[in-house]
Protein backbone atom coordinates (compact mmCIF):
# COMPACT_ATOMS: atom_id res chain seq x y z
CA UNK A 1 0.00 0.00 0.00
CA UNK A 2 1.40 3.37 -1.06
CA UNK A 3 -0.31 6.36 0.52
CA UNK A 4 0.47 9.89 -0.62
CA UNK A 5 -1.01 12.57 1.60
CA UNK A 6 -1.20 16.31 0.93
CA UNK A 7 2.04 16.28 -0.99
CA UNK A 8 3.20 19.79 -1.94
CA UNK A 9 6.33 20.78 -3.82
CA UNK A 10 7.58 24.19 -4.92
CA UNK A 11 10.52 24.86 -7.19
CA UNK A 12 12.75 27.89 -6.56
CA UNK A 13 10.83 28.58 -3.38
CA UNK A 14 10.96 32.16 -2.03
CA UNK A 15 12.31 33.51 -5.29
CA UNK A 16 10.59 35.50 -8.04
CA UNK A 17 10.55 32.30 -10.12
CA UNK A 18 8.68 30.27 -7.53
CA UNK A 19 6.55 27.58 -9.20
CA UNK A 20 4.07 25.27 -7.59
CA UNK A 21 4.77 21.84 -9.00
CA UNK A 22 2.51 19.77 -6.78
CA UNK A 23 -0.31 20.99 -4.57
CA UNK A 24 -1.97 18.97 -1.81
CA UNK A 25 -1.69 15.87 -3.90
CA UNK A 26 -3.47 12.80 -2.53
CA UNK A 27 -3.31 9.24 -3.82
CA UNK A 28 -3.91 5.82 -2.26
CA UNK A 29 -2.55 2.90 -4.20
CA UNK A 30 -3.32 -0.67 -3.23
CA UNK A 31 -0.95 -3.60 -3.55
CA UNK A 32 -0.91 -4.90 -7.11
CA UNK A 33 -2.27 -1.73 -8.68
CA UNK A 34 -0.90 -0.63 -12.02
CA UNK A 35 -1.61 3.09 -12.41
CA UNK A 36 -1.08 5.11 -15.55
CA UNK A 37 -0.61 8.86 -15.08
CA UNK A 38 -1.39 11.40 -17.79
CA UNK A 39 -1.30 15.18 -17.98
CA UNK A 40 0.22 17.97 -20.01
CA UNK A 41 3.76 19.26 -19.61
CA UNK A 42 4.27 20.82 -16.21
CA UNK A 43 1.36 18.94 -14.66
CA UNK A 44 3.68 17.51 -12.02
CA UNK A 45 3.85 13.90 -13.19
CA UNK A 46 7.62 13.56 -13.11
CA UNK A 47 7.79 15.62 -9.93
CA UNK A 48 5.46 13.10 -8.30
CA UNK A 49 7.71 10.18 -9.26
CA UNK A 50 10.82 12.07 -8.16
CA UNK A 51 9.21 12.77 -4.79
CA UNK A 52 8.26 9.12 -4.32
CA UNK A 53 11.80 8.03 -5.22
CA UNK A 54 13.36 10.71 -3.03
CA UNK A 55 15.27 12.56 -5.77
CA UNK A 56 13.43 15.68 -4.59
CA UNK A 57 12.32 16.51 -1.05
CA UNK A 58 8.71 17.61 -0.59
CA UNK A 59 7.82 20.93 1.05
CA UNK A 60 4.75 19.53 2.75
CA UNK A 61 2.91 16.25 3.04
CA UNK A 62 3.98 12.65 3.50
CA UNK A 63 4.48 9.38 1.67
CA UNK A 64 3.92 6.02 3.35
CA UNK A 65 4.88 2.67 1.91
CA UNK A 66 3.41 -0.41 3.65
CA UNK A 67 2.73 1.77 6.68
CA UNK A 68 6.30 3.03 6.91
CA UNK A 69 6.93 6.74 6.47
CA UNK A 70 9.46 7.02 3.65
CA UNK A 71 9.15 10.69 2.72
CA UNK A 72 12.04 11.76 4.97
CA UNK A 73 14.48 9.08 3.86
CA UNK A 74 17.21 9.99 1.34
CA UNK A 75 16.97 8.58 -2.16
CA UNK A 76 19.56 5.88 -1.64
CA UNK A 77 17.71 4.48 1.37
CA UNK A 78 14.44 4.17 -0.54
CA UNK A 79 16.11 2.35 -3.44
CA UNK A 80 15.71 -1.03 -1.75
CA UNK A 81 11.95 -0.85 -2.34
CA UNK A 82 11.76 1.22 -5.50
CA UNK A 83 12.72 0.34 -9.07
CA UNK A 84 12.91 3.14 -11.62
CA UNK A 85 13.07 3.47 -15.38
CA UNK A 86 13.67 6.89 -16.89
CA UNK A 87 12.61 8.35 -20.21
CA UNK A 88 16.22 8.69 -21.36
CA UNK A 89 17.58 5.17 -21.98
CA UNK A 90 21.09 6.44 -21.19
CA UNK A 91 20.19 7.37 -17.60
CA UNK A 92 19.38 3.91 -16.30
CA UNK A 93 22.67 2.12 -16.97
CA UNK A 94 26.39 2.82 -16.54
CA UNK A 95 27.91 2.84 -20.07
CA UNK A 96 31.52 2.02 -19.22
CA UNK A 97 30.58 -0.95 -17.09
CA UNK A 98 29.70 -4.40 -18.38
CA UNK A 99 26.20 -5.87 -18.57
CA UNK A 100 26.86 -8.19 -15.63
CA UNK A 101 28.33 -5.38 -13.52
CA UNK A 102 25.26 -3.24 -14.14
CA UNK A 103 22.97 -6.09 -13.16
CA UNK A 104 25.03 -6.83 -10.07
CA UNK A 105 24.78 -3.18 -8.96
CA UNK A 106 21.02 -3.25 -9.22
CA UNK A 107 20.44 -6.59 -7.53
CA UNK A 108 21.78 -5.81 -4.07
CA UNK A 109 20.62 -2.40 -2.93
CA UNK A 110 21.76 -2.25 0.68
CA UNK A 111 24.59 -3.41 2.94
CA UNK A 112 27.12 -3.78 0.17
CA UNK A 113 30.38 -5.20 1.40
CA UNK A 114 33.73 -6.57 0.31
CA UNK A 115 32.38 -9.71 -1.32
CA UNK A 116 32.99 -9.99 -5.04
CA UNK A 117 30.29 -8.20 -6.99
CA UNK A 118 30.00 -11.06 -9.48
CA UNK A 119 30.38 -14.78 -8.94
CA UNK A 120 29.48 -17.92 -10.84
CA UNK A 121 26.01 -18.31 -9.36
CA UNK A 122 25.13 -14.69 -10.00
CA UNK A 123 26.44 -14.90 -13.54
CA UNK A 124 24.19 -17.87 -14.27
CA UNK A 125 21.26 -16.08 -12.69
CA UNK A 126 21.93 -13.00 -14.86
CA UNK A 127 22.19 -15.15 -18.01
CA UNK A 128 18.85 -16.75 -17.21
CA UNK A 129 17.19 -13.37 -16.61
CA UNK A 130 18.72 -11.84 -19.75
CA UNK A 131 17.59 -14.74 -21.91
CA UNK A 132 14.01 -13.90 -20.94
CA UNK A 133 14.46 -10.58 -22.73
CA UNK A 134 15.07 -12.39 -26.05
CA UNK A 135 17.72 -9.88 -27.11
CA UNK A 136 20.68 -12.23 -27.13
CA UNK A 137 22.35 -10.24 -24.35
CA UNK A 138 23.00 -13.40 -22.33
CA UNK A 139 25.85 -14.29 -24.70
CA UNK A 140 27.53 -10.90 -24.32
CA UNK A 141 27.42 -10.61 -20.57
CA UNK A 142 30.83 -8.94 -20.27
CA UNK A 143 30.20 -6.41 -23.01
CA UNK A 144 30.16 -2.71 -22.11
CA UNK A 145 26.63 -1.37 -21.88
CA UNK A 146 27.60 1.73 -23.89
CA UNK A 147 27.81 -0.49 -26.96
CA UNK A 148 24.14 -1.47 -26.79
CA UNK A 149 21.30 0.29 -28.59
CA UNK A 150 18.81 2.54 -26.81
CA UNK A 151 16.13 -0.16 -26.88
CA UNK A 152 18.50 -2.79 -25.50
CA UNK A 153 19.63 -0.45 -22.74
CA UNK A 154 16.05 0.34 -21.81
CA UNK A 155 15.22 -3.37 -21.70
CA UNK A 156 18.20 -3.84 -19.37
CA UNK A 157 17.01 -0.97 -17.19
CA UNK A 158 13.58 -2.62 -17.00
CA UNK A 159 15.22 -5.82 -15.88
CA UNK A 160 17.37 -3.95 -13.33
CA UNK A 161 14.30 -2.16 -11.96
CA UNK A 162 12.34 -5.38 -11.38
CA UNK A 163 14.93 -8.13 -10.80
CA UNK A 164 15.41 -7.31 -7.11
CA UNK A 165 11.66 -7.64 -6.44
CA UNK A 166 10.83 -4.06 -5.48
CA UNK A 167 7.58 -2.99 -3.85
CA UNK A 168 7.16 -0.04 -6.20
CA UNK A 169 8.00 0.36 -9.88
CA UNK A 170 8.23 3.93 -11.25
CA UNK A 171 8.16 4.32 -15.02
CA UNK A 172 8.62 7.84 -16.33
CA UNK A 173 7.61 7.83 -20.02
CA UNK A 174 10.01 4.96 -20.40
CA UNK A 175 8.97 4.16 -23.98
CA UNK A 176 8.79 7.74 -25.29
CA UNK A 177 12.37 8.10 -26.49
CA UNK A 178 12.46 4.81 -28.40
CA UNK A 179 11.59 3.93 -31.98
CA UNK A 180 8.06 2.48 -32.44
CA UNK A 181 9.27 -1.12 -32.63
CA UNK A 182 11.44 -0.95 -29.49
CA UNK A 183 8.73 1.05 -27.77
CA UNK A 184 6.22 -1.75 -28.37
CA UNK A 185 8.68 -4.36 -27.15
CA UNK A 186 9.47 -2.47 -23.96
CA UNK A 187 5.78 -1.97 -23.19
CA UNK A 188 5.14 -5.69 -23.69
CA UNK A 189 8.10 -6.46 -21.46
CA UNK A 190 6.74 -4.09 -18.82
CA UNK A 191 3.41 -5.88 -18.78
CA UNK A 192 5.06 -9.30 -18.58
CA UNK A 193 7.33 -8.27 -15.73
CA UNK A 194 4.39 -6.80 -13.81
CA UNK A 195 2.26 -9.90 -14.38
CA UNK A 196 5.16 -12.05 -13.19
CA UNK A 197 4.86 -10.42 -9.77
CA UNK A 198 1.24 -11.55 -9.48
CA UNK A 199 -0.28 -8.54 -7.82
CA UNK A 200 2.62 -8.05 -5.44
CA UNK A 201 3.90 -4.83 -7.02
CA UNK A 202 2.73 -1.22 -7.17
CA UNK A 203 3.38 0.29 -10.60
CA UNK A 204 3.14 3.95 -11.57
CA UNK A 205 3.59 4.68 -15.25
CA UNK A 206 3.71 8.21 -16.62
CA UNK A 207 2.75 8.47 -20.27
CA UNK A 208 1.83 11.12 -22.82
CA UNK A 209 -0.06 8.64 -24.91
CA UNK A 210 -3.75 8.61 -23.92
CA UNK A 211 -4.49 5.40 -25.75
CA UNK A 212 -1.65 3.67 -23.94
CA UNK A 213 -2.83 5.15 -20.66
CA UNK A 214 -6.20 3.43 -21.04
CA UNK A 215 -4.95 0.15 -22.47
CA UNK A 216 -2.18 -0.57 -20.01
CA UNK A 217 -2.69 -1.05 -16.29
CA UNK A 218 -5.90 -1.00 -14.30
CA UNK A 219 -6.31 2.58 -13.12
CA UNK A 220 -5.70 5.99 -14.71
CA UNK A 221 -4.95 9.25 -12.94
CA UNK A 222 -5.06 12.58 -14.73
CA UNK A 223 -2.98 15.45 -13.39
CA UNK A 224 -3.13 19.13 -14.12
CA UNK A 225 -1.14 21.95 -12.57
CA UNK A 226 0.01 19.81 -9.68
CA UNK A 227 -3.39 18.42 -8.78
CA UNK A 228 -5.08 15.07 -9.18
CA UNK A 229 -8.11 16.03 -11.29
CA UNK A 230 -9.46 12.73 -12.52
CA UNK A 231 -9.08 9.21 -11.19
CA UNK A 232 -10.76 6.32 -12.94
CA UNK A 233 -10.71 2.53 -12.63
CA UNK A 234 -12.70 -0.68 -13.06
CA UNK A 235 -15.77 -0.87 -15.29
CA UNK A 236 -15.93 2.89 -15.70
CA UNK A 237 -12.40 2.89 -17.13
CA UNK A 238 -13.14 0.10 -19.56
CA UNK A 239 -15.98 2.08 -21.09
CA UNK A 240 -14.23 5.39 -21.49
CA UNK A 241 -12.67 6.38 -24.84
CA UNK A 242 -9.73 8.60 -25.65
CA UNK A 243 -12.17 11.32 -26.83
CA UNK A 244 -14.01 11.23 -23.51
CA UNK A 245 -10.72 11.54 -21.70
CA UNK A 246 -9.77 14.59 -23.73
CA UNK A 247 -13.15 16.17 -23.00
CA UNK A 248 -12.76 15.42 -19.30
CA UNK A 249 -9.41 17.09 -19.40
CA UNK A 250 -10.81 20.31 -20.86
CA UNK A 251 -13.66 20.43 -18.37
CA UNK A 252 -11.85 19.37 -15.20
CA UNK A 253 -8.66 21.20 -16.02
CA UNK A 254 -10.79 24.32 -16.31
CA UNK A 255 -9.27 25.16 -19.66
CA UNK A 256 -11.37 27.84 -21.31
CA UNK A 257 -9.32 27.76 -24.48
CA UNK A 258 -9.93 24.04 -24.92
CA UNK A 259 -6.18 23.67 -24.88
CA UNK A 260 -4.96 20.19 -25.56
CA UNK A 261 -1.39 19.45 -26.21
CA UNK A 262 -0.78 17.68 -29.49
CA UNK A 263 1.31 14.95 -27.96
CA UNK A 264 -1.51 13.96 -25.61
CA UNK A 265 -3.81 12.86 -28.37
CA UNK A 266 -1.21 11.03 -30.35
CA UNK A 267 -2.53 7.55 -30.73
CA UNK B 1 71.80 3.95 -22.78
CA UNK B 2 73.54 2.59 -19.73
CA UNK B 3 72.00 -0.04 -17.50
CA UNK B 4 72.11 2.18 -14.43
CA UNK B 5 70.00 4.78 -16.18
CA UNK B 6 67.46 2.10 -16.92
CA UNK B 7 67.50 0.86 -13.33
CA UNK B 8 66.89 4.39 -12.14
CA UNK B 9 63.89 4.64 -14.44
CA UNK B 10 62.57 1.36 -13.00
CA UNK B 11 63.01 2.51 -9.40
CA UNK B 12 61.34 5.83 -9.98
CA UNK B 13 58.71 4.38 -12.27
CA UNK B 14 57.62 1.93 -9.58
CA UNK B 15 57.84 4.25 -6.57
CA UNK B 16 55.91 6.97 -8.39
CA UNK B 17 53.73 4.21 -9.87
CA UNK B 18 52.07 3.89 -6.45
CA UNK B 19 51.13 7.57 -6.71
CA UNK B 20 49.95 7.02 -10.29
CA UNK B 21 47.62 4.24 -9.12
CA UNK B 22 46.13 6.76 -6.71
CA UNK B 23 45.70 9.42 -9.39
CA UNK B 24 44.16 6.75 -11.65
CA UNK B 25 41.51 5.98 -9.03
CA UNK B 26 40.36 9.57 -8.69
CA UNK B 27 40.91 10.82 -12.23
CA UNK B 28 39.78 7.82 -14.25
CA UNK B 29 37.54 5.79 -11.93
CA UNK B 30 35.79 8.47 -9.87
CA UNK B 31 35.99 11.15 -12.56
CA UNK B 32 37.22 13.48 -9.82
CA UNK B 33 40.27 15.61 -10.73
CA UNK B 34 41.84 15.56 -7.29
CA UNK B 35 44.49 18.21 -6.63
CA UNK B 36 44.91 17.06 -3.01
CA UNK B 37 47.72 14.78 -4.19
CA UNK B 38 49.94 17.81 -4.64
CA UNK B 39 49.83 18.14 -0.83
CA UNK B 40 49.41 14.53 0.25
CA UNK B 41 52.57 13.36 -1.52
CA UNK B 42 54.84 15.63 0.59
CA UNK B 43 52.57 14.90 3.57
CA UNK B 44 53.44 11.21 3.28
CA UNK B 45 57.11 12.12 2.95
CA UNK B 46 56.94 14.52 5.90
CA UNK B 47 55.29 12.07 8.29
CA UNK B 48 57.63 9.22 7.38
CA UNK B 49 60.70 11.46 7.56
CA UNK B 50 59.69 12.89 10.93
CA UNK B 51 59.23 9.43 12.45
CA UNK B 52 62.46 8.07 10.92
CA UNK B 53 64.56 11.13 11.77
CA UNK B 54 63.49 10.92 15.40
CA UNK B 55 64.62 7.29 15.50
CA UNK B 56 61.25 5.61 15.04
CA UNK B 57 60.45 2.41 13.20
CA UNK B 58 60.41 3.16 9.43
CA UNK B 59 57.58 0.66 8.90
CA UNK B 60 55.49 2.49 11.46
CA UNK B 61 56.39 5.84 9.86
CA UNK B 62 55.38 4.58 6.43
CA UNK B 63 52.11 3.26 7.80
CA UNK B 64 51.38 6.57 9.57
CA UNK B 65 52.05 8.47 6.36
CA UNK B 66 49.31 6.46 4.62
CA UNK B 67 46.86 7.23 7.41
CA UNK B 68 47.72 10.94 7.35
CA UNK B 69 47.37 11.16 3.58
CA UNK B 70 44.03 9.33 3.59
CA UNK B 71 42.80 11.86 6.16
CA UNK B 72 43.76 14.57 3.66
CA UNK B 73 41.58 12.75 1.10
CA UNK B 74 38.79 12.57 3.67
CA UNK B 75 39.02 16.32 4.20
CA UNK B 76 38.75 17.04 0.47
CA UNK B 77 35.83 14.61 0.27
CA UNK B 78 33.99 16.31 3.12
CA UNK B 79 34.52 19.75 1.57
CA UNK B 80 33.08 18.47 -1.70
CA UNK B 81 30.18 16.34 -0.47
CA UNK B 82 29.06 18.09 2.72
CA UNK B 83 29.88 21.74 1.98
CA UNK B 84 29.12 21.29 -1.75
CA UNK B 85 32.32 22.95 -2.97
CA UNK B 86 33.38 21.99 -6.49
CA UNK B 87 35.83 19.10 -6.78
CA UNK B 88 38.67 21.31 -8.08
CA UNK B 89 38.28 23.92 -5.36
CA UNK B 90 38.07 21.29 -2.61
CA UNK B 91 41.39 19.86 -3.79
CA UNK B 92 43.05 23.25 -4.09
CA UNK B 93 42.00 24.23 -0.56
CA UNK B 94 43.29 21.00 0.97
CA UNK B 95 46.51 21.15 -1.03
CA UNK B 96 47.23 24.70 0.13
CA UNK B 97 46.35 23.90 3.70
CA UNK B 98 48.65 20.88 3.64
CA UNK B 99 51.65 23.10 2.82
CA UNK B 100 51.37 24.67 6.28
CA UNK B 101 50.59 21.32 7.88
CA UNK B 102 53.66 19.73 6.29
CA UNK B 103 55.87 22.55 7.54
CA UNK B 104 54.42 22.09 11.03
CA UNK B 105 55.03 18.35 10.96
CA UNK B 106 58.62 18.67 9.78
CA UNK B 107 59.39 21.80 11.81
CA UNK B 108 61.72 22.92 8.99
CA UNK B 109 61.47 22.87 5.20
CA UNK B 110 63.80 19.92 4.74
CA UNK B 111 64.62 16.78 6.73
CA UNK B 112 67.66 14.77 5.60
CA UNK B 113 67.50 11.02 6.22
CA UNK B 114 71.15 10.22 5.60
CA UNK B 115 72.47 7.75 8.14
CA UNK B 116 69.00 6.97 9.50
CA UNK B 117 67.42 3.54 9.41
CA UNK B 118 64.94 3.56 6.52
CA UNK B 119 62.72 0.81 5.18
CA UNK B 120 65.18 0.23 2.37
CA UNK B 121 68.03 -0.13 4.86
CA UNK B 122 66.02 -2.70 6.80
CA UNK B 123 65.25 -4.68 3.66
CA UNK B 124 68.95 -4.61 2.81
CA UNK B 125 69.68 -6.43 6.08
CA UNK B 126 67.62 -9.38 4.85
CA UNK B 127 69.47 -9.57 1.54
CA UNK B 128 73.07 -8.63 2.41
CA UNK B 129 74.47 -10.14 -0.79
CA UNK B 130 72.26 -8.25 -3.21
CA UNK B 131 73.41 -4.90 -4.57
CA UNK B 132 71.22 -1.92 -3.74
CA UNK B 133 70.99 -1.17 -7.47
CA UNK B 134 68.94 -4.32 -7.99
CA UNK B 135 67.33 -4.58 -4.57
CA UNK B 136 65.52 -1.24 -4.74
CA UNK B 137 63.73 -1.77 -8.07
CA UNK B 138 62.74 -5.29 -7.01
CA UNK B 139 61.43 -4.07 -3.67
CA UNK B 140 59.36 -1.32 -5.29
CA UNK B 141 58.12 -3.70 -7.99
CA UNK B 142 57.05 -6.13 -5.27
CA UNK B 143 55.05 -3.43 -3.44
CA UNK B 144 53.50 -2.04 -6.60
CA UNK B 145 52.39 -5.48 -7.81
CA UNK B 146 50.78 -6.30 -4.47
CA UNK B 147 48.98 -2.95 -4.46
CA UNK B 148 47.84 -3.48 -8.05
CA UNK B 149 46.17 -6.77 -7.15
CA UNK B 150 44.60 -5.34 -4.00
CA UNK B 151 43.13 -2.48 -6.05
CA UNK B 152 41.94 -4.88 -8.77
CA UNK B 153 40.21 -7.01 -6.16
CA UNK B 154 38.73 -4.06 -4.31
CA UNK B 155 37.26 -2.57 -7.48
CA UNK B 156 35.49 -5.83 -8.28
CA UNK B 157 33.81 -6.10 -4.87
CA UNK B 158 30.29 -4.85 -4.26
CA UNK B 159 31.59 -1.57 -2.83
CA UNK B 160 34.23 -1.29 -5.56
CA UNK B 161 31.64 -1.58 -8.29
CA UNK B 162 29.60 1.20 -6.71
CA UNK B 163 32.72 3.42 -6.75
CA UNK B 164 33.23 2.76 -10.47
CA UNK B 165 29.54 3.44 -11.10
CA UNK B 166 29.75 6.73 -9.18
CA UNK B 167 32.23 7.97 -11.75
CA UNK B 168 30.27 6.50 -14.63
CA UNK B 169 26.63 7.43 -13.97
CA UNK B 170 26.05 9.09 -10.62
CA UNK B 171 22.30 9.62 -10.99
CA UNK B 172 21.79 5.97 -11.81
CA UNK B 173 23.80 4.61 -8.92
CA UNK B 174 21.96 6.90 -6.49
CA UNK B 175 18.69 5.44 -7.66
CA UNK B 176 20.18 1.97 -7.06
CA UNK B 177 20.64 2.64 -3.37
CA UNK B 178 24.16 4.04 -3.13
CA UNK B 179 25.16 7.02 -1.04
CA UNK B 180 27.53 8.63 -3.53
CA UNK B 181 28.96 10.95 -0.85
CA UNK B 182 30.27 7.80 0.79
CA UNK B 183 31.71 6.24 -2.37
CA UNK B 184 33.47 9.47 -3.32
CA UNK B 185 35.04 9.78 0.13
CA UNK B 186 36.17 6.14 0.09
CA UNK B 187 37.75 6.65 -3.32
CA UNK B 188 39.52 9.84 -2.23
CA UNK B 189 40.85 8.24 0.98
CA UNK B 190 42.15 5.21 -0.89
CA UNK B 191 43.73 7.32 -3.61
CA UNK B 192 45.46 9.68 -1.21
CA UNK B 193 46.66 6.84 0.99
CA UNK B 194 48.46 5.47 -2.07
CA UNK B 195 49.90 8.90 -2.87
CA UNK B 196 51.06 9.30 0.75
CA UNK B 197 52.71 5.87 0.67
CA UNK B 198 54.45 6.84 -2.55
CA UNK B 199 55.71 10.04 -0.90
CA UNK B 200 56.93 8.16 2.16
CA UNK B 201 58.83 5.61 0.08
CA UNK B 202 60.24 8.27 -2.21
CA UNK B 203 61.59 10.23 0.77
CA UNK B 204 63.34 7.12 2.07
CA UNK B 205 64.66 6.29 -1.39
CA UNK B 206 66.03 9.75 -2.09
CA UNK B 207 67.24 10.35 1.45
CA UNK B 208 65.29 13.48 2.35
CA UNK B 209 61.83 14.98 2.70
CA UNK B 210 61.21 18.46 1.37
CA UNK B 211 58.15 20.65 1.78
CA UNK B 212 58.21 21.44 -1.94
CA UNK B 213 58.59 17.91 -3.23
CA UNK B 214 54.92 17.64 -4.17
CA UNK B 215 55.18 20.30 -6.82
CA UNK B 216 53.94 18.89 -10.12
CA UNK B 217 52.57 15.62 -8.70
CA UNK B 218 49.20 16.11 -10.37
CA UNK B 219 50.65 16.75 -13.79
CA UNK B 220 53.13 13.90 -13.69
CA UNK B 221 50.42 11.57 -12.35
CA UNK B 222 48.07 12.57 -15.14
CA UNK B 223 50.82 12.23 -17.73
CA UNK B 224 51.53 8.66 -16.58
CA UNK B 225 47.84 7.72 -16.59
CA UNK B 226 47.26 9.16 -20.05
CA UNK B 227 50.45 7.73 -21.57
CA UNK B 228 49.68 4.30 -20.10
CA UNK B 229 46.10 4.21 -21.27
CA UNK B 230 47.07 5.26 -24.77
CA UNK B 231 49.59 2.39 -24.93
CA UNK B 232 47.34 -0.39 -23.56
CA UNK B 233 43.76 0.13 -24.62
CA UNK B 234 42.01 -2.87 -23.06
CA UNK B 235 39.30 -1.32 -20.89
CA UNK B 236 39.22 -3.76 -17.98
CA UNK B 237 40.47 -2.79 -14.52
CA UNK B 238 43.09 -5.55 -14.61
CA UNK B 239 44.70 -4.14 -17.77
CA UNK B 240 44.15 -0.50 -16.87
CA UNK B 241 46.16 -0.76 -13.66
CA UNK B 242 48.93 -2.45 -15.65
CA UNK B 243 48.63 0.30 -18.26
CA UNK B 244 49.07 3.17 -15.79
CA UNK B 245 52.10 1.46 -14.22
CA UNK B 246 53.61 1.03 -17.66
CA UNK B 247 52.79 4.71 -18.27
CA UNK B 248 54.68 5.57 -15.10
CA UNK B 249 57.77 3.67 -16.31
CA UNK B 250 57.67 5.29 -19.75
CA UNK B 251 57.23 8.73 -18.23
CA UNK B 252 60.17 8.34 -15.83
CA UNK B 253 62.32 6.99 -18.64
CA UNK B 254 61.54 10.07 -20.73
CA UNK B 255 62.27 12.34 -17.77
CA UNK B 256 65.58 10.65 -16.94
CA UNK B 257 66.70 10.74 -20.55
CA UNK B 258 65.70 14.39 -20.73
CA UNK B 259 67.76 15.08 -17.60
CA UNK B 260 70.76 13.05 -18.75
CA UNK B 261 70.97 14.13 -22.37
CA UNK B 262 68.97 17.34 -22.26
CA UNK B 263 72.04 19.43 -21.49
CA UNK B 264 73.35 19.04 -24.98
CA UNK B 265 70.03 20.38 -26.25
CA UNK B 266 70.19 23.30 -23.85
CA UNK B 267 67.65 22.02 -21.30
CA UNK B 268 68.08 22.69 -17.61
CA UNK B 269 66.64 20.69 -14.66
CA UNK B 270 64.15 23.51 -14.14
CA UNK B 271 62.66 22.76 -17.54
CA UNK B 272 61.41 19.33 -16.39
CA UNK B 273 58.00 20.66 -15.37
CA UNK B 274 57.62 22.32 -18.74
CA UNK B 275 58.47 19.06 -20.46
CA UNK B 276 55.95 17.11 -18.39
CA UNK B 277 53.18 19.61 -19.11
CA UNK B 278 54.00 19.45 -22.83
CA UNK B 279 53.80 15.66 -22.58
CA UNK B 280 50.33 15.87 -21.03
CA UNK B 281 49.12 18.35 -23.63
CA UNK B 282 50.44 16.23 -26.49
CA UNK B 283 49.03 13.00 -25.06
CA UNK B 284 45.63 14.59 -24.48
CA UNK B 285 45.38 16.29 -27.86
CA UNK B 286 46.59 13.43 -30.06
CA UNK B 287 43.14 11.78 -30.43
CA UNK B 288 41.60 15.16 -31.28
CA UNK B 289 44.26 16.06 -33.83
CA UNK B 290 44.01 12.57 -35.35
CA UNK B 291 40.30 13.09 -35.83
CA UNK B 292 40.87 16.49 -37.39
CA UNK B 293 43.30 14.96 -39.84
CA UNK B 294 41.03 12.03 -40.67
CA UNK B 295 39.62 13.07 -44.01
CA UNK B 296 36.82 10.49 -44.22
CA UNK B 297 35.43 11.31 -40.83
CA UNK B 298 35.83 15.03 -41.28
CA UNK B 299 33.57 15.12 -44.30
CA UNK B 300 31.22 12.52 -42.89
CA UNK B 301 32.07 10.03 -45.58
CA UNK B 302 30.64 6.72 -44.51
CA UNK B 303 28.63 8.13 -41.61
CA UNK B 304 29.68 5.45 -39.15
CA UNK B 305 27.17 6.71 -36.63
CA UNK B 306 24.26 5.91 -38.91
CA UNK B 307 25.42 2.45 -39.84
CA UNK B 308 25.45 1.04 -36.36
CA UNK B 309 21.85 1.18 -35.34
CA UNK B 310 21.30 -2.54 -34.98
CA UNK B 311 23.17 -2.87 -31.73
CA UNK B 312 26.35 -3.94 -33.47
CA UNK B 313 29.70 -2.86 -32.18
CA UNK B 314 29.96 0.89 -32.30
Amino acid sequence: MLIIKKLTKYFAKNSPHETLALENFNLRIGKGDFITIIGSNGAGKSTLLNLIAGTFQQDKGEIRLSGEMISNLPEYRRARWIGRVFQNPLLGTAPYMTIEENLSLSLKREKRGLRLGINKNLRNFFREKLSELNLGLEDNISKKVGLLSGGQRQAMTMLMATMFKPKVLLLDEHTAALDPESSKKILKLTQNLVIERQGDLITLMVTHNMKQALEVGDRTVMMDRGRNIFDIQGEERKKISVDDLVKQFSILGNRKDNYIEDRMVLI
Amino acid sequence: MSISLFLHALEQGFVFGIMVLGVFITYKILDFPDLTVEGSFPLGAAVAAKVIASGGDPLWGTFLSMIAASLAGLFTGLLHTKLKLTNLLSGILTMTLLYSVNLRIMGKPNIPLLGKITLLGKIKDYFPNLSMDYLIPFFFLFIVVILKFIIDYFLSTEIGLTIIATGDNEQMIKSLGVNTDFTKIIGLCLSNALVGLSGALFAQYSGFADVNMGLGTVVSGLACVIIGISIIKIPTIFWRTIAVLLGSLVYRLIMIIALRYGYSLGFKPGDLKLISVLLVIIALSVPFIKRKLNFAERYNLGRKDLQNNDGKEV
